[in-house]
């Protein structure tokens, strides 16, 4: 048996040349953004903040100039990924097209989608969201009901999609849906869409409130929803596969050990310079899982890089990513009293409230905890 | 395949081969393997962290390192790490190399220079009892210096690590003869970053030997493996694994380079693969029910290995204290900058 190899990060030196310029845009953009707006992490959106990465060439970086990109390595491309997360920048409008949509479109798409599409999103005006869940297939996403019948007018769509962040403020839709049999067909029969949630009838979006209060996902309704032809990416029949080569992408970055950053830096904000041993040890301790998860974290990043495709270390990071940053509360806890409140004046206790509230879903988006760890012991070869 | 991989496959070969349940019990049991020693010495191994014009063979230092981890993956009953790190500080003070096995005693351990001669007690020194050169780090104006000895030292204790491995008690009264200002790293780190190397590669074969064991072992009918608590079990190992193999190759990049202070980067990896050791040996031992819990299966060489090695060369208290006080020092806008710098 082999051990499960990483790739190591390379030092790119063009990428560390991109870091200072990152932060001094980040430091002046966010000046005024206080620490609960932060705490935000990937949920934020701020669509001005998002197109003014557009014009500095921050979106779509590795993709080709011809559709709109800027041909750069996947290395810097990380660089400004890490930066705006951990600077706590509103990236919510882009995140999802610059990091999956788009590459799905670039790997799978038509020409024409291709051309429509990426130039948008690399310029920091097309917001995307995904429709894979539905009330009755959540971590099971091959149960998908979800329908398009080709007719001679379109696709004509029925279901429901649910657990959509941020449908209500996307432009597209990247949809995961049966375009032939039934639920019991598993793998087979499904198909993507890109879905113009604005030129598409027959749709209705609805809020879901989560636990922390916030309105990011939503139950979005298909009632013969009409979709051209020629929406379809890469084969019809094919979806399964096209999301599974998706997942890498989405699991790996360093949105899937970040998420808790602004409750660190306020922690130790809050610590100031006096301390004991114990303070010490627990900061010594989040410090050293931070750095190591970030090198592992790159290792895939080098992986991606080099066209492998490291479905199953990208697992590995996100299900030690999860755990880590579900742990900072407590751990923040310890070493400060301090009640939770969402509407506090002290910056701390606010963020401590968001973080707090919001750690339940990180372990469950992007592919649940039980769901990674069989994707991991598949890969140890346990698991059929 | 690059010469690298070349040294390192054979090196692993040759451990996989030599280092047989009959030698780990034997030495366990007090006896030196003279005969590994001397295979391994024949393949220059001893000399992989020497500077190719000081008598190394020209192996990037990061490789070298690497043997480490496959010290570590089969169990190696050998001062192999340390012979490597005392001959490369040798070689870059300028001192002629041991022929043997050596220890080398960092200068936390307070050996002091007088009227020429060395003195002071090394506590633990690795196979102290065994090797014919000590490496012994002491300061002199301020500044590290590095002595080469081939006597003047006895046992005043002999002792092992809880994996049997010999941690000896050595009393010092040396004239030296052979003295230069330090140019390597500090040799303490040296040692911290030898134990990630190995952390790392026993939790690859702990890995292998827990799949392997819930794939062989049926209870109720069918093969642990098919559990799903077993397979989310291992899954978690496997984190653990990873985790531990990124702190091997922060410390190993971070000690390679000549340039700059690699303590900060030690910190992490020791913090980091000391806990992977402590989780994944807890997983491992679980997986394995009683059996794991003898000394009829080999896993416990390496759960008692990782139980020493965790602790080698400072300790999680000792190392979070450095890492954090350094975190908390750079304050609320430094720390990610600082992070990214490790």
């Amino acid at each position: 048996m082999n051990p499960i190899r990483f790739a190591t990060p390379p030092r790119h030196e063009a990428a560390e040349a991109l870091r200072h310029d990152v932060r001094a845009f980040l430091h002046d953009r966010l000046a005024h953004v206080p620490p609960i707006r932060r705490a935000d992490s990937w949920t934020g959106v701020d669509k001005d903040f998002t197109r003014a990465m557009g014009a500095r060439g921050w979106l779509g970086m590795t993709w080709p100039r011809c559709y709109g990109g800027h041909e750069r390595s996947a290395f810097e491309r990380y660089v400004v990924m890490e930066e705006t997360l951990a600077a706590g920048a509103p990236v919510g409008a882009h995140w999802i097209g610059d990091r999956q949509s788009g590459p799905t479109l670039l790997k799978f798409g038509t020409e024409a989608q291709r051309r429509a599409v990426l130039p948008r999103i690399a310029a920091g005006q097309a917001m995307f969201c995904i429709g894979m869940s539905e009330p009755d297939s959540g971590s099971d996403l091959a149960a998908t009901r979800t329908s398009a019948r080709r007719t001679a007018q379109g696709w004509r769509i029925n279901g429901t999609k649910v657990w959509t962040t941020g449908a209500h403020q996307s432009d597209y839709m990247i949809l995961f849906c049966r375009t032939s049999g039934t639920p019991a067909d598993r793998h087979a029969g499904t198909s993507q869409l890109l879905i113009d949630l604005h030129a598409t009838p027959g749709i209705a979006i609805r809020p879901i409130i989560d636990l922390a209060g916030q309105h990011h996902f939503n139950e979005v309704h298909f009632d013969d929803a009409l979709a051209p032809l020629d929406a379809l990416i890469g084969q019809e029949g094919d979806g399964w596969n096209q999301v599974m080569s998706e997942l890498a992408f989405e699991r790996s970055g360093p949105e899937r050990f970040l998420s808790s950053m602004q409750l660190i830096v306020e922690l130790i904000a809050v610590l100031g310079k006096g301390h004991g041993d114990l303070t010490r040890a627990a900061i010594g301790r989040l410090s050293a899982h931070l750095i190591i998860l970030r090198r592992r974290s790159r290792g895939v990043a080098a992986m991606l890089d080099a066209g492998e495709n490291p479905a199953l270390h990208a697992a590995i990071v996100k299900d030690l990513g999860a755990v880590f940053e579900q742990s900072v509360p407590d751990i923040a806890r310890g070493l400060i009293d301090a009640e939770p409140d969402l509407a506090a004046r002290a910056d701390y206790n606010a963020v401590l409230a968001k973080i707090v509230m919001n750690a339940p879903s990180w372990s469950l988006r992007g592919g649940t905890r039980e769901i990674l760890r069989g994707i991991i012991a598949r890969g140890l070869g346990v698991r059929g | 395949m690059s010469d690298a991989a070349m040294v390192l496959g054979t090196a692993d070969r040759l451990m996989a081969d030599q280092c047989d349940d009959a030698t780990v019990r034997s030495a366990r049991r007090g006896a030196w393997p003279a005969s590994l020693w001397n295979a391994i010495a024949q393949m220059g191994l001893p000399l992989a962290l020497v500077p190719e014009g000081s008598g190394g063979f020209g192996l990037d230092p990061v490789d070298a390192f690497a043997l480490a981890r496959l010290a570590g993956r089969h169990a190696l009953p050998l001062p192999l790490g340390e012979t490597m790190a005392a001959n490369q500080a040798l070689a870059l003070a300028g001192l002629p190399l041991a022929e043997g096995p050596a220890a080398f005693i960092p200068v936390e351990s307070g050996l002091v220079l007088r009227d020429g001669r060395i003195t002071g007690t090394a506590d633990r020194v690795p196979w102290g009892a065994t090797v014919g050169t000590l490496v012994v780090e002491y300061l002199l104006g301020g500044a590290r210096h590095v002595a080469r000895l081939d006597s003047g030292w006895r046992v005043a204790e002999s002792g092992t690590n809880i994996a049997h491995m010999p941690r000896d008690r050595l009393s010092i009264d040396a004239a030296i003869t052979a003295t230069a200002p330090a140019q390597g790293h500090p040799l303490y780190l040296m040692g911290a970053g030898l134990r990630v190397l190995q952390i790392a590669g026993a939790l690859d074969q702990v890995l292998d030997l827990s799949i392997a064991h819930v794939s062989d072992r049926k209870q109720f009918g069918r093969a642990l493996a098919t559990f799903q608590a077993i397979q989310h079990e291992l899954a978690r190992m496997a984190g653990e694994a990873a985790a531990a193999g990124a702190a091997a190759g922060l410390a190993a990049e971070a000690l390679a380079e000549a340039a700059g202070d690699p303590m900060l980067s030690v910190a992490a990896a020791r913090i980091r693969s000391a806990e992977a050791a402590s989780v994944a040996t807890g997983v491992a031992q679980q997986l394995h029910g009683a059996i794991g819990f003898t000394q009829e299966h080999r896993l416990h060489w390496y759960t008692s290995a990782l139980w020493s090695w965790r602790d080698e060369y400072g300790g999680p208290h000792h190392w979070t204290q450095c890492l954090g006080a350094a975190a908390l020092a750079v304050g609320r806008d430094g720390f990610w900058p600082f992070v990214v710098a490790a």
